[in-house]
């Protein structure tokens, strides 16, 4: 057996086996628990490293040859394969709380298996081949087979498909930079071409104007799905390249430019989410600064750069899978989602009302709650570098946390007289329970996250070292 | 010689072809333009690549064409195209994007020529040509077949020059499986929301 066969073979021949065979209800819990086992496999078992078991000796294979080319998983694969698949397993595992059918979990797995790929596919710079499958994979979940298309979904589609060939090409470049690292308009041309790649799979600013759209117009699960899964393998994809190309590293211009990037993203992320009277919106624009906050962590001139950005990405997951469950149980008795129709809902929904207010403070950064260690850190970071990129960060954050007030208060506002009702089913509050209590715990005692992060850095070879 | 006057006659097929797409009103001829035009980049291609990979573009390229066509035909009678909405418009405005893209990617071929030699000023120009009718395409459209159009004209710009200087077997098949899925993709965006849901699909929304 080896680790590319195990960890993206598998699921994604699962995904079809499901879509084919299985029904929708029994659908998440498969799902589920392919996926758990899957994170368990490579938390225990370390890829290219002979175990015994009992008298029986096995040991799995880091790389398997595929027209040519190979795939790899080595074994600092391992945990980075383990958080992906735990987070992919609470993802489906919350498929049924949040009413979601549709042939999400099918496609999820599939879709988590080809960017496991976009991972383990070399040379690397094909990954942008395997996101832009990944991205096709989304439109069926994100347009249901009865609903109009609407300008989110087809921006999305146009946004990815372009960043494609900008990836492909610069990277096919980056190889004429090392041979002249002199020539200044080759270096400059390659560097255009990889920052707008990337801008566009990243949804840079402004080229995030899809993420409120679709918030308005898909599932809010679907598209929180979408939002963590994409966001995450894009920045491991640039930090890729980061690692493989030392001038990446060290040229000052593209250095600023991608602080400038992320500094635009927290800020207006932040500041437009203030402004927001649409609960899918506000989610959207907060993953905005999120995505900001990794690409911010992305620019650090730090040993820690590595550590920073998976410490943003883990309790990313665990928010916004928490974020988009709520707000897809209070989708289903509030459709539009506007303020207008949700005013008063902490009364019906208590759960799920709490439970969202968890995760935007979580991601406003708000301390004991999951996303405060990361962005402490990253402040810390940032604030050696330059205090006016930290205010502007902080800006934003600050902007998250208004919007977190502003919801709150909407909630809130019910009539004197409504009494307090309990309308979450035990699924859907167990899931929630569940996921506040990771959002706690993860705040609180943050060097859990040490036994999957602690050996990450040695996925990159330059980088963090 | 032959070869090279072949060549340029691709391109010019290119040309013309990207013009009846953008111009063009009705889908057929759209679909039509675009089939053509994969026996063009067929051509190309196959300069740099060897002929079953060629033409294993070509065929990927006509699978997505009829997917596109017989998709739309079944919704023929439900839906007609909507003038866009936005200004300027009109055949001339479309005319004179197209002699602008023609006109850039003309003075450019001969310098990328000179950066990268050997690439071939014919291919060169066909992929220029038609990365920048696919993004015209999608900046002056927000109907559905059309920015599939855009897109796959684009990529297919793309995949010319690719060719030239990436000749794996495995990123041709990447390249393919997403011509392919663009197209299914096209045609279920197309299709959905044209029927009325069954009592299956209300009860998973």
């Amino acid at each position: 057996m080896s680790a590319p066969i195990l960890w993206i073979l598998v699921p994604f021949a699962t995904g079809v086996l499901i879509l084919l065979f299985l029904r929708e209800e029994r659908a998440p819990v498969t799902g589920g628990v392919v996926a758990a086992i899957l994170s368990l496999t490579a938390l225990i078992i370390p890829i290219d490293i002979a175990q015994l078991l009992g008298p029986v000796s096995f040991k799995i294979s880091s790389t398997i040859q595929f027209f040519g080319r190979s795939f790899a998983l080595h074994t600092a694969d391992g945990p980075l394969l383990a958080i992906i698949y735990g987070l992919a397993a609470l993802w489906f595992f919350g498929t049924q709380a949040s009413g979601t059918k549709n042939r999400f979990v099918s496609i999820g797995l599939m879709i988590v298996a080809l960017l496991t790929a976009s991972i383990a596919v070399e040379p690397f710079l094909f990954a942008a081949l395997l996101l832009e499958m990944a991205a096709m994979l989304v439109i069926p979940l994100l347009v249901l087979p009865y609903q109009k298309p609407g300008r989110g979904v087809v921006r999305f589609l146009i946004y990815q498909t372009l960043a494609m060939p900008f990836i492909l090409f610069s990277g096919w470049m980056l190889a004429g930079v090392e041979a002249s690292p002199g020539d200044l308009g080759t270096t400059t041309q390659a560097g255009t071409m990889l920052g707008l790649g990337f801008a566009f799979l990243l949804g840079v600013f402004p080229l995030y104007n899809w993420i409120p759209m679709l918030m308005e117009e898909a599932s809010p699960y679907v598209t929180g799905f979408l939002l963590w899964a994409l966001p995450t393998f894009t920045v491991i994809f640039a930090l890729g390249f980061l690692d493989r190309y030392t001038w990446l590293r060290t040229s000052p211009q593209l250095s600023n430019a991608i602080i400038f990037a992320g500094v635009f993203m927290v800020a207006s992320g932040g500041i437009f989410a203030s402004l927001q009277r649409h609960l899918g919106r506000i989610m959207g624009y907060a993953a905005i600064a999120e995505t900001g906050l990794l690409i911010l962590a992305m620019s650090l001139k730090s040993t820690e750069v590595v550590n920073v950005t998976f410490l943003l990405l883990v309790p990313r997951g665990l928010e916004l899978a928490v974020w988009a469950l709520a707000l897809s149980i209070i989708k289903r008795k509030a459709y539009s989602l506007r303020f207008s129709e949700v005013q008063g809902l902490a009364r019906s929904y208590p759960i799920a009302v709490a439970a969202l207010i968890f995760a935007h403070l979580s991601v406003a950064g708000f301390p004991l709650l999951a996303g405060f260690p990361a962005r402490i850190a990253l402040w810390q970071e940032l604030a050696g570098q330059s205090l006016t990129i930290s205010f502007w960060a902080f800006a934003g954050l600050f902007g998250l946390l208004i919007a977190a007030i502003r919801t709150l208060a909407v909630f809130v506002m019910a009539e004197e007289n409504k009494p307090w009702e309990l309308n979450e089913s035990w699924v859907q509050g167990v899931m929630l329970g569940l996921g506040v209590i990771g959002l706690f715990i993860l705040g609180t005692f943050p060097q859990i996250l040490q036994l999957f992060i602690a050996n990450l850095p040695t996925l990159f070879d330059h980088l963090g070292q | 010689m032959l070869i090279e006057i072949v060549s340029w006659i691709a391109v010019a097929l290119i040309v013309a072809t990207s013009t009846a797409m953008l111009i063009n009103r009705d889908w057929r001829v759209s679909l039509g333009a675009l089939a053509v035009q994969y026996i063009a980049a067929f051509w190309l291609v196959t300069r740099h690549l060897p002929f079953v990979m060629g033409s294993a573009k070509l065929v990927t390229g006509w699978m997505v064409v009829a997917a596109l066509g017989m998709t739309r035909l079944g919704l023929s009678h439900i839906e007609e195209e909507n003038e866009e909405t936005f200004w300027p418009r009109g055949r001339w405005f479309r005319m004179i994007l197209i002699a602008i893209v023609t006109l850039v990617a003309a003075g450019s071929t001969p310098r990328i020529e000179a950066a990268i030699p050997g690439l071939g000023l014919q291919v060169i120009a066909g992929s220029l040509i038609l990365i920048g009718a696919g993004v015209v395409h999608l900046g002056v459209t927000s109907n559905l077949l059309r920015v599939i159009l855009g897109l796959l004209t684009m990529l297919t710009g793309f995949e010319i020059l690719y060719a030239a200087i990436e000749s794996s077997i495995l990123v041709a098949g990447l390249l393919a499986v997403t011509n392919l899925g663009l197209g299914i993709v096209g045609s279920y965006l197309l299709i959905a929301g044209v029927y009325p849901p069954d009592s299956e699909d209300e009860e998973t929304a």
